[in-house]
């Protein structure tokens, strides 16, 4: 029997949020958080939470378990129950819609502005275009985002500047156009990211890291969107001494 | 929702089309209408990234004459046509295998992360039920792949189009009914927000449904736990035909009680299928092409195994996926997410221990029927009468390329070329002033009739047990081999099962995010869907592809060389017949299939 604590609220009949205390007996075989918060949910049909794949590759069912961010169907119920307990709460840092659903529309706004698509400004040949596999390694770690929010509700910098801080995923996925060679708008790309805001807020917390459950990096795509912004600045700044600080 | 919902206190959006579902096909449809100028929604009950589609693993499978420079889209047409059963229609698997090169390229213009080959090219694998020379030429590598997680990075990329196409969004909203006005037209869809619990008259003079399939009918299923068929619950309901409902395809390898899917690249990449014995057994049941058979065929040998006592494990219930010899490396590069998947959810690593698989509900052949333009009919006396305003296009429609029994790789190809094509077409129809009449305010208050009656309901049935009780029925009547007298039995079953659906108890009443309301109204999909599956089932006296009949072990020709077309309204079947007429080349005329 385990105790399981989740997080309630109902902007409609609740004035503020509460832990509601689930007793629940575990079958005798290990479930994942999302199996035992259906089994709940059969007895209590009120209790509202994403999910669809339930295998790890949507991103829909990102929620904090025992205080780590992370999704349920592919965590196991006995890796993250601490003596007996276990406590489920929404993302931090998003609005609360209901329950364990937070909106997450500031999370999507951010991952727009990146421009998360390929832009070749080159005539499309009438076959694929060309890419090497090492060419195409680059790309390993970070097209796989599923986009569930764990790391950048888990980061304090965007919980403080959700609208201008972009956030780890939506970097992750800046730099992964920025790495793939197939786009041509490097300079431009980067360029957006300059301000104090949109990537100097990450201060290298590395929570992101330890929360993302498809074992991405973003802090190490981030460290390189920096490093390629300053060369880039370094190079402007050659180019202006050289030419005497006239540009054409 | 407070009070009975009526034409007067809902609101109503207007749209040129509105695209129901928002997986790969609905995405394709919309990116096409979305270039046009044409007001255009997508409505889903998810955020699109969170679809179906992007569990899709193993790849997508096209003639795009990378790993064979020789390669051929008419040898993928004989795979096709033959992988079928011979009930595909040969003019939709002719126009989906020539287009389909073109819409792979698309895809990876659009910035698809496919895997390469060393000179640059897209990656392809073998898949079961490829050949060259039109089954002459040995196996064929003809999946292109991006690892083993194609779906994911085709649905992100089409997503990711769509937002630069600046394509309109109605995400976690739910359609819940079609609306059907007095000339049998569709005019839109009542839905509502999942959020706020807003319900609107969604107006449109085409209706796309592209809402995947129903994997959730069986209790056991690689499916995700969205995929109840509401497309298809909607449009029977309407009193429109289902078309092939009694082929589903079971996937051979899917991980033992968990149900997730381990990919057929698997057995692409060099691994097999073993018994207790540690035998490789397919090399009895299909000498040549071993594991990658078709698929029903290699489904179908796993059960004898199982029933013959060759199981493996403690109750002797599966079969094992030996992919150890591949090596650590290989396994890592081609199949990293399987990797992850198997550790997860079979407590298995496979670089060391082979992966305990059974064959798992996967696949929905039939669908609302369509021609290649995506519009959908209903069809009497061997003439199709199109649906004007209805359209269908992906897992929830039936044009028909997959027949009997689908091949690997080429759902992802259907979703693309058909999406596409549904596009095309409903952007030139609407242009030149196509549309439809209007909606009376009883053809909407008839839409909202559900909503209204679980909104109202004080007792009743619980949906969770009634859901389990159909999944039950569904899985132990209407499995991988099928007899008459067990099929009656189930037939029975459902028919109490809808009275338990038609007086379901609404314990949640509230508007922000309901998923109470959701699963219920997904479960009254799931019985619509059940049941033209067991009717349809019960009538096709014979075995053809994925329809295995213990009692009519034999393909017949003579008289089931032909659709079927379960009508609603009636409960019963009809015949329809199979295209065997494609536009540049003989048809491919039906043999006996071995591979
Ligand atoms: C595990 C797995 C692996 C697979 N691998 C492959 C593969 O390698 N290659 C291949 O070709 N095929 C593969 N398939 C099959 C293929 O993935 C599916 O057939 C295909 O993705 C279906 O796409 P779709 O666009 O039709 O629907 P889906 O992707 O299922 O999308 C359905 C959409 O409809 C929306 N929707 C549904 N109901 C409603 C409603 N009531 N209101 C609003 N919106 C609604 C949903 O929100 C969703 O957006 C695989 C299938 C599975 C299960
Ligand atoms: S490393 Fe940067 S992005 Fe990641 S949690 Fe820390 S501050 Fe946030
Ligand atoms: S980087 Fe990881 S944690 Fe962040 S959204 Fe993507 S998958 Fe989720
Ligand atoms: S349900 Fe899809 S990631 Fe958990």
């Amino acid at each position: 029997m385990i105790e399981v604590n989740i997080y309630r609220y109902n902007p409609e009949t609740d004035r503020f949020p509460y832990m509601q205390k689930f007793n629940f007996e575990m079958p005798d075989r290990d479930i994942m958080v999302l199996e035992l918060l259906n089994s709940l949910k059969e007895s209590d049909p009120t209790i509202s939470y994403r999910r669809s794949c339930r295998e790890g590759v949507c991103g829909s069912d990102g929620m904090s378990i025992n205080g780590k961010n992370g999704l349920a169907c592919i965590t196991p119920v006995s890796e993250v129950t601490k003596g007996n307990k276990l406590e489920l709460r929404p993302l931090p840092g998003l609005p609360v819609v209901r329950d364990l659903v937070v909106d997450m529309t500031e999370f999507y706004a951010q991952y727009e502005k990146i421009k998360p698509f390929l832009q070749n400004d080159t005539p499309s040949p009438n076959q694929e275009r060309l890419q090497s596999p090492s060419d195409r390694d680059k790309l390993d770690g970070l097209y796989e985002c599923i986009l569930c929010a764990c790391c950048s509700t888990s980061c304090p910098s965007f919980w403080w500047n959700p609208d201008k801080f972009v956030g780890p995923a939506a970097l992750l996925q800046a730099y992964r156009f920025i790495a793939d060679t197939r786009d041509t708008r490097t300079e431009e790309r980067l360029d957006s990211l300059s301000d104090p805001f949109s990537v100097y807020r990450c201060h290298g917390i590395m929570n992101c890291v330890s929360v993302c459950p498809k074992g991405l990096n973003p802090n190490k795509a981030i460290g390189e969107i920096k490093s390629m912004l300053l060369t880039n600045r370094r190079h402007e700044a050659e180019i202006i001494a050289s030419d005497g600080g006239g540009r054409s | 929702m407070v009070g009975h919902l009526n034409k007067d206190n809902i609101h109503t959006l207007e749209f040129d089309a509105l695209i129901v579902g928002g997986g790969g096909s609905g995405m394709r449809t919309s990116l096409e209408l979305a270039k046009s100028g044409l007001k255009t929604a997508v409505v889903s009950k998810v955020f699109p990234t969170r679809s179906h589609t992007v569990s899709a693993q193993g790849g997508i499978t096209c003639a795009i004459q990378s790993a064979d420079p020789h390669d051929d889209w008419r040898w993928h047409m004989f795979d096709t046509v033959k992988g079928s059963d011979y009930i595909g229609d040969q003019d939709a698997i002719e126009y989906m295998c020539s287009e389909g090169p073109k819409a792979v390229f698309e895809l990876e213009h659009m910035g698809l992360p496919f895997s390469r080959f060393e000179n640059g090219r897209i990656y392809q694998r073998p898949f079961g039920g490829q050949s060259k020379d039109f089954g002459n030429g040995g196996q064929a590598s003809r999946t292109c792949a991006a690892a083993d997680r194609t779906g994911h990075a085709l649905l992100h990329t089409l997503y990711q189009n769509n937002v630069k196409e600046g394509a309109n969004f109605l995400n976690e909203w739910f359609a819940v009914d079609l609306v059907k006005n007095k000339f049998n037209e569709i005019t839109g869809v009542i839905a509502f927000s999942i959020e706020s619990g807003e319900v609107a008259y969604l107006k449109s003079r085409a209706t796309v449904l592209a809402t995947g399939g129903a994997g959730r009918i069986y209790a056991s299923t690689t499916n995700a736990l969205i995929n109840t068929g509401d497309g298809l619950g909607m449009s029977l309901r309407a009193g429109f035909p289902a078309q092939d409902m009694e082929m589903w395809q079971f996937h051979p390898t899917g991980i033992h009680g968990a149900g997730s899917l381990v990919t057929e690249g698997c057995r692409g990449e060099g691994g097999y299928l073993i018994n207790a014995d540690g035998e490789r057994f397919m090399e009895r049941y299909a000498p040549n092409a071993k594991d990658l058979a078709g698929r029903d065929v290699v489904a179908r040998s796993m059960v004898l195994e199982i029933l013959e006592g060759r199981g493996c494990g403690p109750n002797k219930d599966h079969v094992l996926l030996k992919l150890d010899h591949l090596g650590e490396e290989i396994l890592n590069a081609k199949l990293p997410g399987i990797c992850e998947l198997s550790k997860t959810f079979a407590g298995v690593d496979p670089v060391y221990k082979p992966i305990p698989v059974v064959p798992t509900c996967h696949y929905m052949m039939g669908g609302t029927p369509t021609n290649i333009h995506g519009q959908a009919f209903s069809s009497e006396n061997e003439v199709d009468n199109e649906i004007p305003g209805l359209f269908s296009v992906g897992e929830a429609a039936c044009v028909s390329v997959h027949g009997a029994n689908r091949l690997g790789g080429n759902s992802l190809l259907d979703l693309v070329v058909f999406g596409r094509a549904a596009g095309l077409h409903i952007n030139e129809d609407l242009k030149s002033g196509g549309g439809v009449e209007e909606a009376n305010i009883d053809d909407i208050e008839s839409a909202l009739y559900r909503l209204n009656k679980l909104n109202e309901s004080n007792s009743g049935f619980e949906v969770a047990e009634v859901k389990r009780e159909l999944q039950e029925v569904m899985q132990n009547f209407f499995g991988v081999f099928r007899r008459g007298e067990y099929m009656e039995k189930g037939v029975k079953a459902l028919e109490e099962i809808r009275d338990k659906c038609d007086n379901l108890h609404l314990h949640d009443k509230s508007d922000s995010f309901n998923t109470n309301r959701v699963e219920a109204l997904e479960l009254q999909n799931l019985l619509e869907v059940a049941e033209a599956t067991a009717i349809s089932s019960l009538k096709r006296n014979e075995s053809r592809g994925a329809h295995a009949r213990d009692d009519f072990p034999e393909r017949d020709d003579e008289n089931w060389l032909c659709h079927s077309l379960y009508d609603p309204t009636k409960k019963d079947l009809r015949k329809r017949q199979v295209n065997f007429q494609p536009n540049t080349m003989e048809a491919f005329p039906p043999k006996v299939r071995a591979y």
